[in-house]
């Protein structure tokens, strides 16, 4: 299995959208192949159009506010006095969050299809957040389903899809999460595909789906790379690039366009969601070998049982708690590209604790899990050293959580 | 030796009616009942489906659904499903059995191994749903080899240039699903519609056997009796569901109800 240089990695698949020959595919009912082929058509042609690529970047620029900012965190990185750390803050975007950029691919490809509807997915609400609001913005009528568990759990990203319209439908089915929320949209498609158009909120899916989300979440990378240029000149020698890995979007859009770079020069360090400390259950099948199987119409490393019945996920953050993985990272995973970990709950909590500490900056319970590992990491590595770590989410949406978890005064300040 | 699902055909065509093809799920509600409730079923039904539950089911309505999660709950595996195929075939020697099902139970057992155990097990026939054409080349090459038909998927979705294709390749059996909908979806299209984009794939090839499913129950089955054959599912789980939650038999209320289907296609 090898990497392909100077070809974008969304563009690495065969014919029957496998990366590696293994990872991905479209393991979807007969109905779906029709509408599957027809977006792929679109997108394979709206992706060289320059008018739509304009149009894109002019979104990204005016609504969702590119770019972002790209800071150090002086204070932390004075705390653990090894490398610099870094952060690009994603969650500047509209919304707040990553998701932003997949959401308005979406509603841009919907618009050109015809579509008058859009539905979408989402565990900690941040898909389906920015979904309903790129649904507003175009002019199309949003469904949002979300497993009843995370509902309770990320209650502030519910309020914010029913005020821009959308139809929020709980899914009570299996685990009731992010999971079984994906099944009951494809369910959903299935039952409308000839009105109704669907994002998949993250790299997941089948393959175009995959393929359209690293296609619109590589705005990170993209702004990032300008921003290192500006900031040191050249791409730094040492770069090591920390993300947290659900599905995989905010990850691969972060390291897509630093793919072609040597990893000694350019290292991107994927985090998992490895569950409470004391549980067996996580949401980190690259980190602890879960086999190849079929989800939601990919072929990936996911967790299930020796029979093939997908497996209960458990982490402190909706975002990562989904049993499978972007056939994406299955093949950086597998061609050695990317190296990936994984951070228990508490940890995750630890790392926002210092964050916030230290610095104006309040990233989610998600990319919470990465500062964990970058922080740890840091301590033994050379000040030459640039860590940078993918804000890609706020906290604000779990207030909640934090709450119950660390008290009143990691709340306060929103 | 001509396969028990053409021959099942073949009988129904003599009595100049569908053949009747019936869903219930492997496991549901337990692995004796669901061996019983094949029984009772047979007595009226042509061709036997038997679903493989899965947990994370992307075709599946509500109904199903509930039948496979509580099939899993208690405790069902695959290979307890082909000790059901050959338990049913000592009582009844020449039915037909398909199982219908996701691939990721077939991968995870081996797609060998899976075959070797239909084979033994006397599985006639296998459905797939999200292993589509051409995907499904080399595995329903291998299906043919144990002469286990791979039954083809058409939907009303699927291009002119597709069903062309699909057919060609496929074995003697297709399975049209009636309209865009998961299992169990009340009936959107008009029975007439459903039957024009019947018609529409048998001529492509009217020598192989179409099916319709989807969305057909006590009330719609009639009007549909000019095809080949006709698949009932959701509405049985869903009658062994009513059956658990009133504390009845559901072998005995299955039964009856797979009798009154018969009736309305006679």
């Amino acid at each position: 299995m090898k990497l392909k240089k100077k070809i974008p990695v969304i563009d690495q698949a065969n014919k029957f959208g496998f990366w590696g020959g293994k990872f991905g595919g479209n393991f979807v009912p007969e109905t779906l192949k029709k509408p599957i082929e027809d977006l792929e058509i679109l997108f394979n042609k709206l992706k060289k159009d320059k008018r739509f690529i304009n149009e894109r970047d002019k979104y990204f620029k005016n609504w969702v506010g590119a770019p972002t900012r790209f800071i150090k965190l002086e204070n932390l990185s004075k705390y653990v006095g090894g490398a610099q750390i870094w952060s690009k803050v994603v969650s500047d975007a509209n919304g707040g969050a990553h998701k932003i950029y997949n959401a308005t691919v979406h509603c841009l490809l919907a618009k050109r299809a015809g579509k008058k509807i859009i539905c979408g997915d989402t565990g900690a609400g941040y898909a389906g957040k920015m979904l309903s609001m790129a649904a507003k913005k175009f002019g199309l009528r949003c469904k949002i389903f979300m497993g009843a568990k995370d509902i309770e759990r990320q209650q502030p990203n519910v309020k914010a899809m029913k005020r821009n319209r959308a139809e929020v439908i709980p899914v009570y089915s299996g685990s009731q999460t992010l999971v079984d929320a994906v099944s009951e949209c494809m369910r959903f498609w299935v039952a409308n595909c000839d009105t109704t158009a669907m994002c998949v909120g993250s790299t997941v899916g089948p393959a175009v789906f995959v393929r359209i989300c690293g296609w619109s979440t590589s705005q990170i990378s993209r702004e990032l790379k300008i921003q290192l240029l500006d900031e040191f000149g050249s791409i730094p020698k040492k770069l090591k690039l920390y993300n947290c890995v659900g599905g995989g979007s905010s990850s691969f859009g972060f390291w897509n366009e630093f793919m072609d770079y040597d990893k000694k020069q350019c290292e991107f360090i994927g985090v998992e969601a490895g569950g409470p400390a004391k549980s067996k259950k996580h949401a980190a099948p690259l980190t602890y070998g879960s086999k190849i199987g079929i989800l939601h119409g990919a072929a990936q490393y996911v967790n299930q049982n020796s029979e093939g019945q997908i497996e209960e996920t458990e982490s402190i953050s909706a975002g990562l708690d989904y049993p499978g993985i972007s056939p994406l990272h299955c093949f950086l995973k597998d061609t050695k590209r990317a190296r990936y970990t994984a951070a228990s709950d508490e940890e995750a909590l630890e790392a926002f604790k210092l964050v916030t500490k230290f610095e104006k900056l309040r990233p989610s319970l998600e990319p919470s899990h990465a500062f964990s590992v970058a922080i740890k990491e840091s301590k033994k590595l050379s000040k030459d050293t640039i860590v940078v770590v993918n804000s890609c989410g706020d906290a604000y949406k779990d207030r909640s959580i934090l709450q119950k978890r660390l008290g009143k005064k990691y709340v306060k300040s929103n | 030796m001509l396969n028990p699902i053409s021959a099942a055909f073949k009988i129904a065509k003599k009595e100049n009616r569908p053949a009747l093809l019936t869903y219930t799920v492997a496991g549901d509600s337990t692995k004796k009942q669901s061996l019983e409730i094949l029984k009772s079923i047979s007595k009226n039904a042509d061709i036997l489906e038997l679903g493989v539950p899965h947990n994370t089911p992307v075709a599946d309505g509500s109904q199903i659904q509930t039948s496979a999660y509580r099939a899993i709950k208690n405790g069902i595996r695959t290979i307890d499903i082909f000790k059901i195929v050959k338990d049913f075939k000592k009582f009844n020697k020449t039915k037909p059995v398909i199982l219908m099902g996701y691939y990721n139970m077939i991968f995870q057992y081996g797609e060998n191994k899976f075959l070797k155990e239909c084979k033994s097990s006397d599985v006639n026939g296998l459905i797939v749903v999200d292993l589509p054409w051409p995907e499904n080349t080399k595995f329903a090459k291998k299906c043919k080899k144990k002469s286990i038909y791979f039954i083809q998927l058409l939907s009303p979705t699927t291009s002119n240039k597709r069903l062309n294709k699909i057919i060609k390749y496929s074995h003697q059996m297709n399975y049209f699903i009636s309209m865009l909908s998961t299992t169990g979806g009340k009936l959107k299209v008009s029975p007439k519609e459903i039957l024009k984009n019947y018609k529409k794939i048998k001529r492509i090839d009217p020598k192989k056997e179409v099916v319709i499913g989807f969305g057909i129950t006590e009330k719609t089955i009639g009007k549909l009796r000019s095809a080949d054959g006709l698949v009932v599912g959701s509405a049985i789980c869903k009658e062994i569901t009513r059956s658990l939650k009133s504390r009845q038999n559901p072998v005995t209320n299955v039964g009856r109800l797979v009798k009154k289907l018969k009736n309305k296609i006679k």
